[in-house]
């Protein structure tokens, strides 16, 4: 895309100009960036522009957390009064990565879809704007481009930043963006420069490098098409995989809390006498409190059906119900697992043409 | 004598595992396998002798393979380290395995790699390959190589570790291991550190680090230890522990769970290397271990037959605290 489209006018911001614009935004609006918490990175609320860590390679948590957080108190009671949440300022997540974007566009087709509208997730999305980070160096773990988003992927966000190095390409991606840039970088706000082809030459070359890299040794060599893999999946219930994997997944939920479009959630009530509070927590479905009955009995018993239904419902059912895989190919789950289960080698077993007979290394069946 | 390579205890490992796995004397053997990202081994489960040859041994073989053990049917051969036995000890001598169904593959180790020591050193470089040569880790990146001592990027526990050699095995492979009565650091120095802040430093620190955790529970389905049928957190009437994120709740589930470790923790690090964020959790369990070594000199897992003393009870028991 190039400079002066519908959305509005591109620019280069200075290194210093961003964090300018961020004292700037901190002053007004709630603005949540990536914060060192001693190893991790995540998305946090900032005072100061130099607590945001714009040189990074992915986060350890994802942005879901900003309009889906692991814990929201959805309403207070005292007797008879019911007090519902006040929300806050308006609010802007900075420097996401695109994997991250993309994920939000999933998640709306759950809490934002026809059949439901969930007005907490409502609000946080709708006074929240994004504001993206293009992916440079996409890590030897990163698959985006194989689940159908890329390191450049503007779509979800409402401004694309680009780092050239001396200074941020910032491009509108729709009007909300463009009055964004408009209001926070403008003409009049000393960090504006109006930004020439050589820029996007420059963005389009990192454009290329960062495809290139996620092509080099890519476990996934061809992108997943949804209703291929959907299908394919069908006939892959009774995989002997799921045994294997469930025996050497230790279920825990490094990788669904870890994941930007796991969604599954738990309602719990909090009552002291009459007063309590209803809050909504994250679940999760490796967890066998995920589906034990009040029966005493557990449809999903084991490892094996908990891990299939992980997989599935994200490259199966998700598609089956909103033509897309929930899958954004962050490789977060990849990293964080405690014993190496790599879902990239789980999806090429499972939709190799081999099936059954060939399984590669780390699904954890020998012999 | 010559200390054998790993390599040599790899192919003796492959050995016997073939071995025991061709003379129907186990059912399964679980062990390691190369992962897939840099300096990753994967928990491998192996059924035919054939395929023996995937095991590996170094010092990424950092699970610790017990906490399979409950799960298992049949004859099982385990590759246990040092700590990993210690383990396995205590899970005998709480009733939770049969003996003669278990067959110890003992492994004398040098230590295993810390991840987050390598991911410290690398700071913003990504690596994408790493060997293990000797004494030596060899990492490589795009467009770099370089190398750096083993024992730089050893899990601190295994610093402190004075139970290399496993002391319960059937079968040990690879040579004792010498200097197994003194660490590379003196035992309880991290503790000290601990004991020397104020109560409010330590309940900063414990409320600082805890408050980051995702309730995900990698320590807690990673430690051998940790196999009640249904954890206390997870118990609903009555609710032990709160379900938020709140830092209450988060340091309620992991001080409980600390104390129920107490007197059985083998302090083999599992549930540390398994937090996805990094949460240091074994402070918590290292003073406890002191301090149950201090009171009644006993250590988890160095012997089947000895009395855990938090369950048991002695009618001369010491009961100043009472009075």
């Amino acid at each position: 895309m190039m400079a002066g489209t519908d959305a509005g006018t591109a620019r280069l911001i200075s290194k210093n100009g961003i964090t300018a614009l961020l004292e700037a935004l901190i002053g007004e609006w709630e603005v949540l960036a990536p914060v060192q918490l001693r190893e991790e990175l995540a998305f946090e609320p900032i005072t100061h522009a130099s607590q945001a860590v714009l040189d990074f390679s992915n986060t350890t948590r994802p942005s879901k957390n900003a309009i889906f957080p692991p814990c929201e108190v959805l309403f207070r009671y005292d007797g008879q009064e019911v007090h519902e949440p006040a929300f806050g300022r308006e609010r802007v997540v900075f420097a996401m990565r695109p994997c991250d974007a993309r994920s939000f566009l999933l998640l709306d087709n759950v809490f934002s879809g026809p059949p439901s509208q969930d007005p907490y997730y409502a609000w946080r999305r709708e006074h929240t704007y994004l504001v993206g980070l293009a992916c440079n160096h996409p890590s030897s773990t990163c698959f985006c481009s194989a689940v159908g988003g890329g390191p450049f992927d503007m779509r979800g966000l409402d401004v694309f930043l680009t780092d050239l190095g001396e200074a941020y390409l910032a491009e509108p991606v729709n009007a909300r963006g463009a009055a964004f840039l408009e209001r926070w970088a403008g003409a009049d706000s000393g960090w504006y420069q109006e930004a020439d082809p050589s820029a996007f030459q420059r963005k389009q070359e990192l454009a290329r490098q960062a495809e290139r890299k996620l092509q080099i040794g890519a476990v996934l060599a061809n992108p997943l098409v949804p209703s291929q893999t959907q299908e394919r999946l069908e006939s892959q219930y009774e995989h002997q995989l799921w045994e294997a994997l469930g025996q050497k997944c230790l279920g825990c939920g490094a990788c669904t809390y870890l994941c930007p479009t796991c969604h599954c959630f738990d309602i719990l009530d909090e009552a002291d006498d009459g007063s309590g509070r209803r809050l909504r927590l994250w679940d999760c479905c490796q967890f066998p409190l995920f589906t034990l009955h009040t029966s005493g009995h557990n449809p999903r018993p084991s490892g094996k059906e908990r891990i299939r239904q992980r997989i599935m419902h994200k490259f199966r059912y998700f598609v089956a119900n909103y033509g897309e895989i929930a899958c954004v190919g962050c490789g977060r789950c990849v990293r964080s697992c405690p014993v190496n289960i790599d879902l990239r080698y789980v999806l090429s077993d499972l939709l190799s043409d081999q099936g059954q007979a060939e399984m590669t290394m780390n699904t954890g069946q020998c012999g | 004598m010559r200390m054998e390579t790993v390599a040599e205890v790899e192919t003796k490992l492959r050995e016997l595992a073939g071995v025991l796995l061709a003379e129907g004397k186990v059912d399964v053997v679980i062990g390691y396998e190369r992962g897939t990202l840099p300096l990753r081994t994967t928990p491998c489960f192996i059924r035919e002798a054939e395929a023996a040859g995937k095991l590996v041994w170094d010092a990424t073989c950092e699970h610790n393979l017990a906490r399979y053990l409950r799960s298992q049917r049949g004859r099982v051969a385990i590759v246990a380290k040092g700590c990993d036995a210690r383990a396995i000890t205590v899970l005998l001598s709480e009733r939770q395995l049969a003996r003669d169904q278990l067959f110890i593959i003992g492994v004398a180790c040098q230590g295993v790699v810390d991840r987050r020591k390598v991911q410290a050193y690398l700071a913003d470089r990504e690596l994408q390959q790493a060997t293990l040569a000797g004494a030596q880790v060899v990492f490589g990146g795009e467009g770099w190589q370089e190398s750096l001592p083993l024992k730089e990027l050893l899990w601190d526990g295994c610093l402190t570790c004075r139970q290399h050699t496993p002391l319960l095995y059937d079968a040990l492979i690879g040579e004792p291991l010498a200097g197994d009565s003194e660490g590379a650091l003196e035992e309880y120095a991290d503790v000290a550190a601990l004991e020397a802040m104020t109560a409010d430093e330590r309940w900063a620190h414990f409320s600082s680090e805890l408050s980051r955790c995702l309730r995900c529970y990698a320590c807690r389905q990673a430690c051998p230890l940790c196999y009640c049928p249904e954890c206390f957190v997870d118990q609903t009437q009555p609710a032990w522990c709160g379900k938020t994120d709140e830092t209450t709740d988060l340091i309620t589930f992991h001080i409980v769970r600390a104390l129920h470790s107490a007197g059985r923790c083998a302090d083999c690090g599992a549930c540390s290397r398994a937090c996805p964020v990094g949460i240091d959790l074994r402070s918590l369990n290292r003073k406890l271990i002191k301090d149950i070594k201090q009171w009644y000199g006993y250590e988890a897992g160095l012997d089947p037959d000895a009395l855990a003393p938090l369950a048991t009870f002695r009618p001369d028991d010491p009961q100043e605290f009472i009075e």
